[in-house]
């Protein structure tokens, strides 16, 4: 569209800062040098890489354990759950809850035996997963059955899942207040031994490894046992899965299950790392991030959901060092738009349902 | 219900162009003299300031009126609308405020286009990569690009952050009395100024609709693969949508900055994004007076009833949960008729007796809505598969 005339001799002096912007959105490296209110560490990067590295692993691992639900869901429904990162939230409350209920205050650090601090943590576990995978089958009940049973267009699914999202975001805002729960800190991190100089704490390698293993104990459910093949023959074709005896409406709530439980594993493992973390919107940036994972390693296909995770954990903390904390979540965006751009069905592609059918 | 719309939309769709317009100038006008009025009831006043709360409508219809380009017409879910919003007015900001640093001060009648075609390049930087994402890619896209937008207001020195920008130029003008017409504590006459604009864009958006442009919208939303196959070329047509909904919310950002006076980076959020697109689909995607009133009543009835905001968005997530159960279409969701001369071709369809009764020509797509389908319509009762797919 041609500008009017008053405008084009302008033009020149708009453009600069505004489609800069864009370009900064779309290609940041690429104009960093210019701007003095962006870095461009190099320095710091390598001086953290490994720290990053490893910390960004036991982030990730968070962003994984959320984007397996994602991703699971998106495989059996091709639905973006966008209430899921709300179900996490419902998880770290749950876990937040249980230490106020086990006795823990804010702000004090347990003199406990280590033996019942991991105990504890467990049942903060245990808590969570069974909150938040009732959670998840309570919304898929309340507000995606009824669509299915109707019959309705794909918008109308997503909408409903903001609509879910926003509605459980401020049920926990009324209940809890909007400021975050006080720190309540279990297991302070120590480190236990370092790789090139940086320190890994105690936190995260029991992070990384718990979170692994419940990787694996996700991918051999929905890959080896009899639910798994169900879910993998609705994410393959709902129609000729419900004509060999699969019942359909049963994989869903299974798969919602697992996506909730997985979410309450990684609402534990959260507070772990954030203890000031339980506030009522904390889940709108993970749910997005972890998404991002999921896509980044080809949603529907659970091993993606992990390569994902990760990926983008070690990624945003690179970014971090390099252009500043403040860009954090913007590295995390424009990777997000980068990968769409260059690579849609991600690194692993989509595959629920081909993997092993 | 939903055959008493299905009747009004055809005894206005039999009506001829002139006598439409015979019935729209009155409404106008009311709507023009409304603050003035301040009646009664209507009013939100011991609350809130009626020309005020009345122009925040009119921003917010001008809103979904654009972003129902995009979802209504061709049914592209955009998350990030608020993004172009945000750019309109920090375009504004920056091309008049005294603390920008680009020094100049247009005045605003300028800064409108300037600021239209910033935001309509920044719809199509936004949707040539991400347009060839079919659905739920594109929504969430497009949601991390208002959060970009958002960030960058934050973190972006030139840009102010929380501290933001004082003094944007607004429209000059005076009343007779001396008081000038557009102010910050009066809003009346801005109101007067965005029900113009409404109406200005809402006749270039109906000519569009029943343009080319227009009809490769709709086919896109019904179903791209078809219409690519059937010659539209539907990845331009798509960026065409992004770039003239972009430009509208520009246009709105640019509204927004004058009246206020002061643009600082807490006002872009998702959340006001999910507003935008609640008010969209609560009035009916693709109805142009649906969207209005959806927008009127997102952005009215908090004014008028004074909600705890915390409670305003429990209420819109519950009504966009209910809504989409058991009205997917919206409050006034009409599926926009796919004929390549609309009017004779409506009228040699469905003749006199359109204005009597809707008769049974479509009634498969009256009782589904109007949403986008993917479901092929030989599965929609029989497969198991269901919507979801």
């Amino acid at each position: 569209m041609p500008a009017p005339a008053g405008a084009r001799r302008t033009r020149e002096r708009v453009i600069p800062t505004s489609v800069l912007d864009l370009a900064v959105a779309h290609a940041a490296p690429l104009v960093v040098h210019a701007e003095p209110w962006i870095n461009f560490d190099v320095g710091l990067l390598a001086d953290r890489f490994w720290a990053n590295t490893i910390n960004g692993l036991a982030y990730g691992s968070v962003y994984a354990l959320i984007a397996l639900g994602y991703t699971l869901v998106y495989g059996v429904l091709q639905l973006i759950n966008f209430a899921h990162s709300e179900i996490f939230v419902i998880g770290v409350f749950a876990v937040y809850l249980t230490f106020l209920g086990l006795g823990f205050e804010p702000g004090a650090i347990p003199n406990l035996p280590l033996a019942a601090i991991i105990l504890d943590l467990i049942l903060a576990g245990l808590v969570a997963m069974a909150v938040s995978g009732l959670a998840a089958v309570g919304l898929e009940r309340v507000a995606y059955r009824p669509l299915r049973r109707r019959n309705a267009p794909r918008l109308a699914f997503l909408i409903t899942a903001i609509g879910a999202s926003f509605a459980i975001q401020q049920v926990i805002r009324i209940w809890r207040g909007s400021n975050p729960e006080g720190t309540i800190r279990l297991l302070p991190p120590s480190p236990v031994f370092t790789i090139f100089g940086a320190p890994i704490t105690n936190l995260q390698i029991v992070i990384i490894l718990a979170s692994l293993a419940m990787f694996v104990v996700a991918d051999q459910f929905v890959n080896r046992s009899r639910l798994g093949r169900g879910i993998r023959a609705v994410a393959q074709d709902p129609a000729t899965a419900t004509l060999m005896g699969v019942n359909r409406e049963r994989v869903i709530m299974i798969t919602f299950a697992v996506g909730g439980i997985l979410a309450g594993v990684a609402a534990l493992f959260y507070l772990m790392t954030i203890p000031q973390g339980a506030v009522y919107n904390g889940g709108f940036l993970l749910g997005i991030k972890a998404f991002t994972a999921a896509v980044l390693g080809g949603i529907g296909n659970l091993r993606g959901a992990l390569l994902g995770g990760l990926i983008l954990g070690v990624v945003e903390n690179y970014g971090q060092s390099l252009f500043g904390g403040d860009w954090r979540d913007v590295v995390a965006f424009v990777l997000l738009v980068l990968i769409l751009m260059f690579r849609p069905t991600g690194i692993l592609g989509e595959s629920l349902a081909r993997s092993r059918a | 219900m939903r055959e008493r719309m299905a009747g009004v939309s055809h005894w206005w769709n039999a009506k001829s162009r002139p006598a439409q317009w015979g019935y729209m100038v009155p409404v106008v006008l009311f709507l023009l003299a409304l603050p003035v009025l301040n009646p009664p009831i209507i009013t939100t006043e011991p609350y809130t300031d009626f020309p005020i709360s009345l122009f925040n409508a009119a921003v917010f219809a001008l809103i979904a009126i654009g972003l129902n380009v995009v979802i209504g017409q061709a049914g592209l879910l955009d998350l990030g609308y608020v993004g172009f919003f945000a750019i309109g007015a920090y375009t504004a900001a920056l091309l008049s405020s005294p603390d920008s640093e680009l020094g100049v001060r247009y005045p605003w009648l300028v800064i409108v286009p300037i600021a239209m075609v910033v935001t309509m390049v920044s719809g199509v930087i936004l949707g040539t990569p991400t347009l060839r994402l079919r659905g739920d890619y594109l929504a969430i896209v497009t949601l991390g690009f208002g959060e970009i937008v958002r960030l960058l207001a934050d973190n972006v020195d030139p840009l102010r952050g929380n501290r933001g920008f004082q003094n944007i130029a607004r429209p000059g003008g005076d009343f007779p009395d001396g008081t000038p017409i557009f102010s910050q504590t009066d809003a009346l006459g801005f109101y007067w100024l965005a029900v113009m604009i409404i109406v200005i864009v809402l006749l270039f958006m109906g000519n569009l609709e029943r343009s080319r442009v227009g009809r490769a919208w709709i086919a896109v939303r019904e179903d791209e693969d078809a219409a690519e196959l059937s010659g539209v070329p539907t990845y331009r047509f798509k960026i065409w949508a992004f770039a003239i909904g972009a430009a509208v919310g520009g246009l709105s950002g640019t509204l927004f900055a004058a009246q206020v006076g002061y643009v600082n980076n807490q006002r872009f959020d998702i959340t006001t994004s999910t507003l935008y697109l609640a008010a969209v689909v609560l009035g009916g995607q693709g109805n142009k007076v649906g969207v209005i009133l959806g927008a009127f009543l997102v952005s009215y009835i908090p004014d008028r009833f004074q909600f705890e905001p915390t409670y305003r968005f429990l209420i819109f997530g519950v009504a966009l949960i209910v809504l989409m159960i058991f009205r997917p279409q919206g409050l006034l969701g009409m599926r926009q008729h796919l004929l390549a001369n609309g009017r004779q071709a409506y009228q040699k369809l469905f003749g006199a007796g359109a204005a009597v009764a809707p008769s049974g020509l479509t009634p498969s797509s009256k009782a589904r809505g109007d949403l986008p389908e993917t479901v092929p319509d030989d599965h929609a009762g029989t497969s198991p598969r269901g919507g979801g797919e």
